[in-house]
């Protein structure tokens, strides 16, 4: 379908739209339509590197004002955490998980979760009140100022991040990682996670850059890396992206979500609702009628044979 | 002396709300078996409304990051809006194609699907985080890219479009005459809104989980959600009928003022002959939905065999039965045939977001409902039943009303 046909569409389906919801919107360009976040930020993760300090989950607590935090040091101590493996909660926006390493038993390997900052995200395109938002530079931020608490886009997002105040009875949120938005819209500014590793785990940059740096890293050392940048593709691309050196599935990733958008399963459904609700009337008045002329030819024919028996 | 005789004139309230009678007998007259139930159920089921509303949904319910979704959501809002549009259905066919057998059917129909989406939507104001927000995609912030929010428009304006079409009925018990004609000119209008907006949300609400491809098993997401969802509530709408005008026969046998026994089952069986194309219908989808998706491997599974449980024994089979009922004219066999089908549709919408979602993960991180959220679901539906009964016992809603004519648009 070239542009301008779909440009037509878009403005049919956005008038039938608008028509029966009361304006209620013109269907936007969405970012699969655009050429692109050309200044879109993102982090590259080489999980060959972390060392499972945690301190990013102590920092990401302490810059967010984030419930039960505590000393520094006591991350560092606690090792049981990573007995089980843990996902982001109502209080903690990010986590670090540890896995077997099947090449050296003895050095386990470390990954860091966290909102991975989808190119196109499943919560954004899940919410019914816009709450989400995927900014120019990459972070896709949430407002807890028109959430409604319905918790679709938990339901929705693929990595399993938004999680929920369920233990607020009055004003819960959603809650999930900013990517710290406020701290990289200002120049030089890196997330507080970024900042914190001693390691240099992660590398903060423009997205396209980190692209070529990753695949750099993979090429000049070989054996060291699968060659795999997994968020590179993912659902379409993710502003945080990983390398590692064993196969995804075997630290905690998923290999099955495919390239595909999550929010385009929903267009084909979503393009053909709004013409439907200027067919369907159309289509139930043309029953209607058929039903009534049906009936009336039915009433004519009836008179007519009483009028020829009359007339024997 | 003679004596005084005093006639003595039953008040508004007394005749229109107490059934005629005085305070005294009318709550003597309620003192029954299904009453008793009923106090039970209300003297558990409030405390513990009043519980979750107090303390949150963390301690009332057993949902958690994993499973954002529930009962509240599986049954009181999917399975039950999937049963309600009976009254749609029914109005169509009366309304719209002019099967106008059917009108005694189309009241009891509304009222059943006005109040099974109203206590739809109070089922989910249990669920919402902050319920008291439930106007923000309208008024506030709407997010008209959201398959959520053509679920949350339609499912509104249809509550309104129902109790529109229910109005009528309302105007003859408080005899207003000239509203009610001057209303039902609308009742065209109203059938065929109802028609779209209830093809809009059933259809949605099955799209919703085209946006999780990765957490609801394969057997059960499919490209073809939405018109799966939609033709499963049609036959759940038309079962649901032939249920309740069973039950209405049954418990409200006074008030179908000299009704034949003989139209009745030979309207049982019309709607048994719809029912049963619509299940084919929906069984050739599915069939269709195995074979483009190569999903047939997955049928020698556990979770295949329970997909098959539910497609078999609660579709494939209700419809050869409906089907030979309909063909030897057993409408005590129709009945059966549609119990089973309706409870098919509520167990695959409890399948599509209980037993299939997040089928990957490991059982201790599965979803079972807590003992308060099954409360306060067996709460709502008590409530929803009371009210029923109420407006039944009161309204000209399953016979005709003597003083006016049928309303034929």
């Amino acid at each position: 379908m070239d542009t301008s046909r779909r440009q037509f569409m878009k403005v049919v389906a956005g008038l039938g739209l608008s028509a029966t919801l009361g304006g209620a919107g013109i269907a936007r360009a969405d970012t699969h339509e655009l050429s692109g976040l050309p200044n879109q930020f993102g982090v590259l993760v080489d999980t060959t590197v972390c060392i499972g300090c945690r301190r990013c989950e102590w920092a990401c607590k302490e810059w967010n004002k984030l419930p039960n935090q505590m000393d520094l040091k006591e991350y560092q101590k606690d090792q049981n955490v990573f007995q089980t493996f843990r996902r982001t909660s109502a209080d903690t926006y990010t986590i670090v998980n540890r896995f077997e390493n099947p090449r050296d038993p003895s050095k386990p390997i470390y990954v860091k979760k966290q909102c991975m900052h989808c190119y196109e995200p499943a919560c954004a395109s899940s919410c019914f009140v816009q709450a989400f938002t995927k900014r120019q530079i990459g972070a896709v931020t949430y407002d807890p100022a028109v959430c409604v608490g319905c918790r679709y886009c938990m339901a929705a997002c693929p990595f399993e991040i938004p999680a929920y105040q369920y233990y607020n009875p009055w004003t819960p949120q959603v809650t999930k990682c900013t990517f710290c938005f406020d701290r990289i819209s200002t120049e030089g500014g890196v997330p507080a996670c970024v900042a914190m590793c001693p390691v240099e785990t992660m590398t903060f940059g423009k997205r396209t850059d980190l692209i070529d740096l990753a695949h750099k890293k993979i090429r000049d050392n070989p054996g060291r890396y699968v060659n795999h940048l997994y968020g590179e593709n993912e659902v379409g691309g993710t502003s945080w992206m990983y390398l590692s050196a064993v196969p995804f599935n075997r630290i905690g990733f998923r290999t099955d979500l495919g390239t595909t958008p999550i929010p385009t399963l929903s267009k084909a459904f979503l393009s053909v609702a709004s013409p439907m609700y200027i067919v369907f009337p159309a289509l139930a008045i043309g029953l209607y009628t058929f039903a009534k002329r049906r009936e009336a030819v039915c009433k004519e024919e009836i008179s007519e044979a009483l009028k020829k028996k009359e007339g024997k | 002396m003679e004596a005084k005789v005093e006639i003595v004139q039953p008040s508004w309230v007394e005749e229109q709300l107490l059934l005629g009678m005085n305070w005294r007998d009318y709550f003597k007259s309620n003192l029954t078996p299904f009453n008793a139930v009923m106090a039970i159920i209300l003297a558990i089921g409030i405390p513990v409304m009043v519980y979750r509303i107090a303390f949150g949904l963390g301690p009332s319910t057993n949902l958690s990051d994993y499973n954002p979704w529930g009962l509240w959501i599986g049954f009181d809002m999917l399975a039950g809006i999937s049963v309600a549009s009976g009254g749609f259905c029914i109005a169509t066919a009366v309304h719209i194609m002019g099967m106008k057998e059917y009108e005694s059917m189309v009241r009891p129909a509304l009222v059943a699907g006005t109040l099974g989406y109203l206590f739809a939507v109070v089922g989910l104001l249990f669920d919402l985080g902050r319920y008291y927000r439930l106007y923000f995609p309208f008024f506030v912030s709407p997010g008209p890219n959201s398959i959520l929010f053509l679920v949350a428009l339609s499912v509104a304006l249809y509550l309104h479009c129902q109790f529109f079409e229910w109005c009528p009925a309302i105007f003859e018990w408080l005899n207003l005459r000239k509203l009610r004609r001057w209303w039902i000119r609308g009742t065209l209008g109203f059938s065929i809104a109802g028609l779209l907006l209830t093809t809009g949300h059933q259809s949605a609400l099955g799209s919703l989980f085209l946006l999780m491809p990765s957490k609801v098993h394969p057997l059960w997401y499919s490209d073809y959600l939405s018109i799966l969802f939609y033709v499963s509530a049609i036959y759940g709408g038309i079962t649901m009928v032939i249920i309740e005008s069973m039950i209405s026969h049954r418990v409200f046998a006074d008030q179908l003022h000299g009704d034949d026994p003989g139209r009745f089952d030979r309207l049982t069986l019309g709607l048994g002959k719809a029912a049963a194309v619509v299940l084919f219908v929906y069984l050739g989808l599915k069939v269709l939905d195995l074979a483009h998706g190569y999903k047939w491997s997955y049928l020698a599974t556990p979770y295949g065999y329970w997909y098959l449980f539910e497609v078999l024994g609660f579709v494939g089979i209700p419809a050869l039965v409906m089907i030979y009922a309909v063909q030897n004219s057993r409408p005590v066999m129709v009945r059966g045939a549609a119990i089973a089908a309706a409870i098919g549709v509520l167990l695959n919408r409890v399948d599509i977001t209980i037993v299939a979602f997040n089928w990957g993960l490991p059982w201790e991180y599965r979803y079972v409902p807590s003992w308060m959220e099954v409360v306060i679901t067996i709460t709502i539906i008590s409530i929803g039943l009371l009210t029923f009964r109420f407006i039944v016992n009161r309204m000209p809603i399953l016979h005709e009303h003597p003083d006016f004519e049928p309303e034929h648009p």
